[in-house]
């Protein structure tokens, strides 16, 4: 049975980026199946749970990196050490390790780069190496180099404006350096993942996301049509393998 | 290990409805939990009243573009659009597990475009075991009356529940659209074209726009404002329309607490429906019906039927 939500202790609520923060949550994680899936955050004077992606689980510490994006957000972004949070565990089907191939490429845009870190540190703990490559506006928008550069994988930055790395999208990197790989995972911004689905020729899982009401599968506020029928991203998802999908 | 509380007929929280015996007087609304079986991982259903399962229609729908819903204050917007798979897959295939994981009356919500797409849903799914009761949702666009929903003109109203009951034999009611003005001479149109009971409220049309963008927040522009914001609104409407009419009225809107449930059974309600509310917690039916017997003994009622 699954319990419904549970009570989280924030232990660290820091800024990692100009718009980004890290909150590392205190509670129970034996719940968690896979990485990429998320959690529903109950805040406060707002009707609607927030869902953001489990960036790492260590124990009984669960870290979630989060965008500060308007009111709800801002509010979470307020809050101190020692708070307790009513939280939806362990929601969603994450990446699948078996489809990562034995030489996958991750690739992360933005802010989603957390789910991509918990798939990378996955794919280690199952002794495979995975090359990543994250992609941003500018150097100003980086999050989570160095956690990245800590795992001591094939790792590469692009920036849209050139101030880091290489200039242009994740795909320029895959091309510059010739990335060699059988099978990818992605997340981040819409354009970006339906430019890997249509170009990559390999098989790949995407993580979508969408405005969802409750996060479990009942409100269908989340569907998109898939070449399987209608499916929730909250429920059936938020991992997709790419030819399942339908881009319009 | 829980241990389930058998509820007899006679027990104080009993209620019966158009005939339908409920163990207790919560019932899961029409679109916020689905066709049931996506919720017994939370809990045992059979701890619930009854449920009314997913708006459905004829034709399978996949519904609106995203965003399909904005927050409000104490509230929030849909416009999910009626996505369903149709009748027929929710009779082969939805129903089956509904029955495997509930096995208390179900209400079946019906949705339609036209008259006849009315009928022939509730003339299917009348006979189908567990079904106890057809509940019409009367808030989509009338296609061939000029695109006004049916719940807005009693004509129309009047003209589905006696088509409706043609084709049935389960008791029918009518789910009631807010968006009216008078919604006792909408709730009398049903009542004298025949039909058992009543459910109100549907959701308000509202809207929200994004200040970043200065677009509307949801792709339909508008949609159904529900949640604890409307209870006041839902609360007024069934005390006017269960002192006007003699048939049964399921009072919705806002519900979220054992206090809530009582207070709507004070204004005239005989049972209520739970939507939003589940969607924020999805033990809020479970945590509502526990709390009752509390919240029962608080205000010295000793029987739920006394209320209403």
């Amino acid at each position: 049975m699954n319990k419904g939500s549970c009570e989280y202790t924030i232990i660290d609520n820091s800024w990692i980026g100009n718009n980004t923060k890290m909150m590392i949550l205190e509670g129970p994680t034996e719940s968690f199946s896979a990485p990429g899936q998320f959690i529903n955050i109950a805040i406060p004077g707002f009707t609607l749970r927030r869902p953001i992606s489990v960036c790492d689980i260590e124990g009984d510490y669960l870290t979630i990196v989060y965008d500060v994006v308007g009111g709800g957000t801002e509010r979470l972004a307020e809050m101190h050490p020692d708070t307790k949070l009513d939280i939806l565990p362990a929601l969603g089907n994450g990446f699948d390790i078996a489809k990562c191939g034995k030489s996958p490429l991750l690739l992360a845009g933005g802010v989603g780069c957390p789910p991509i870190y918990s798939l990378a540190k996955t794919l280690l703990a199952n002794e495979i190496l995975p090359t990543v490559i994250l992609g941003f506006n500018s150097s100003e928008r980086m999050i989570m180099i160095e956690q990245f550069e800590n795992l001591d994988i094939p790792f590469h930055v692009a920036t849209l404006d050139g101030s880091y790395g290489t200039k242009g999208y994740v795909t320029d990197v895959i091309r510059e350096e010739n990335i060699i790989a059988d099978a990818f995972s992605a997340c981040g911004p819409l354009p970006m993942l339906r430019s890997l689905c249509e170009h990559l020729e390999m098989p790949g899982q995407v993580s979508l996301e969408a405005r969802m009401a409750c996060g479990f599968g009942i409100c269908m506020c989340c569907s998109v049509e898939s070449r399987k029928g209608p499916k929730r991203i909250c429920k059936d998802g938020p991992v997709f393998d790419k030819e399942d999908l339908i881009w319009k | 290990m829980e241990i389930k509380k058998k509820v007899s007929a006679n027990s104080p929280m009993a209620v019966e409805v158009a005939g339908v015996k409920m163990k207790n007087p919560v019932i899961p609304a029409s679109g916020c939990f689905g066709y049931g079986y996506g919720m017994s991982d939370f809990y045992d259903l059979d701890i619930l009243g009854a449920i009314s399962f997913k708006g459905t229609t004829l034709q399978p729908r996949f519904g609106n573009p995203l965003p399909r819903v904005a927050e409000c204050t104490s509230g929030m917007i849909n416009s999910v659009g009626l996505q369903n798979p149709g009748i027929d897959a929710v009779i082969s295939e939805e129903l089956p597990k509904m029955r495997e994981a509930f096995h208390g009356p179900i209400i079946a919500n019906i949705s339609g475009f036209s008259v006849d797409e009315y009928r022939e849903c509730c003339r299917r799914i009348s006979g189908e075991r567990g079904v106890e009761m057809i509940e019409l949702n009367v808030s989509c666009p009338n296609v061939h009356g000029g695109g006004m929903s049916f719940g807005t003109c009693t004509d129309s109203v009047s003209e589905v529940v006696r088509e409706v009951k043609k084709v049935t034999d389960l008791p029918v009611i009518v789910k009631l659209s807010p968006n009216v003005t008078d919604i006792v001479s909408i709730a009398r149109a049903a009542e004298d074209a025949g039909a058992d009971g009543l459910c109100l409220i549907n959701t308000l049309l509202g809207m929200r726009i994004d200040l970043k963008t200065r677009k509307p927040v949801v792709a339909n522009v508008m949609g159904g404002f529900s949640g604890q914001a409307v209870f006041p609104v839902a609360l007024r409407m069934v005390y006017q329309v269960a002192k006007a009419c003699r048939i049964p009225v399921i009072g919705c809107g806002g519900i979220a607490a054992a206090e809530d449930v009582l207070e709507m059974m004070m204004a005239g309600a005989k049972a209520v429906e739970v939507g939003t509310a589940n969607l924020i917690n999805p033990m809020a039916c479970k945590e509502i019906i526990e709390s009752l017997p509390t919240a029962m003994e608080k205000y010295g009622i000793k029987k739920l039927e006394e209320l209403s």
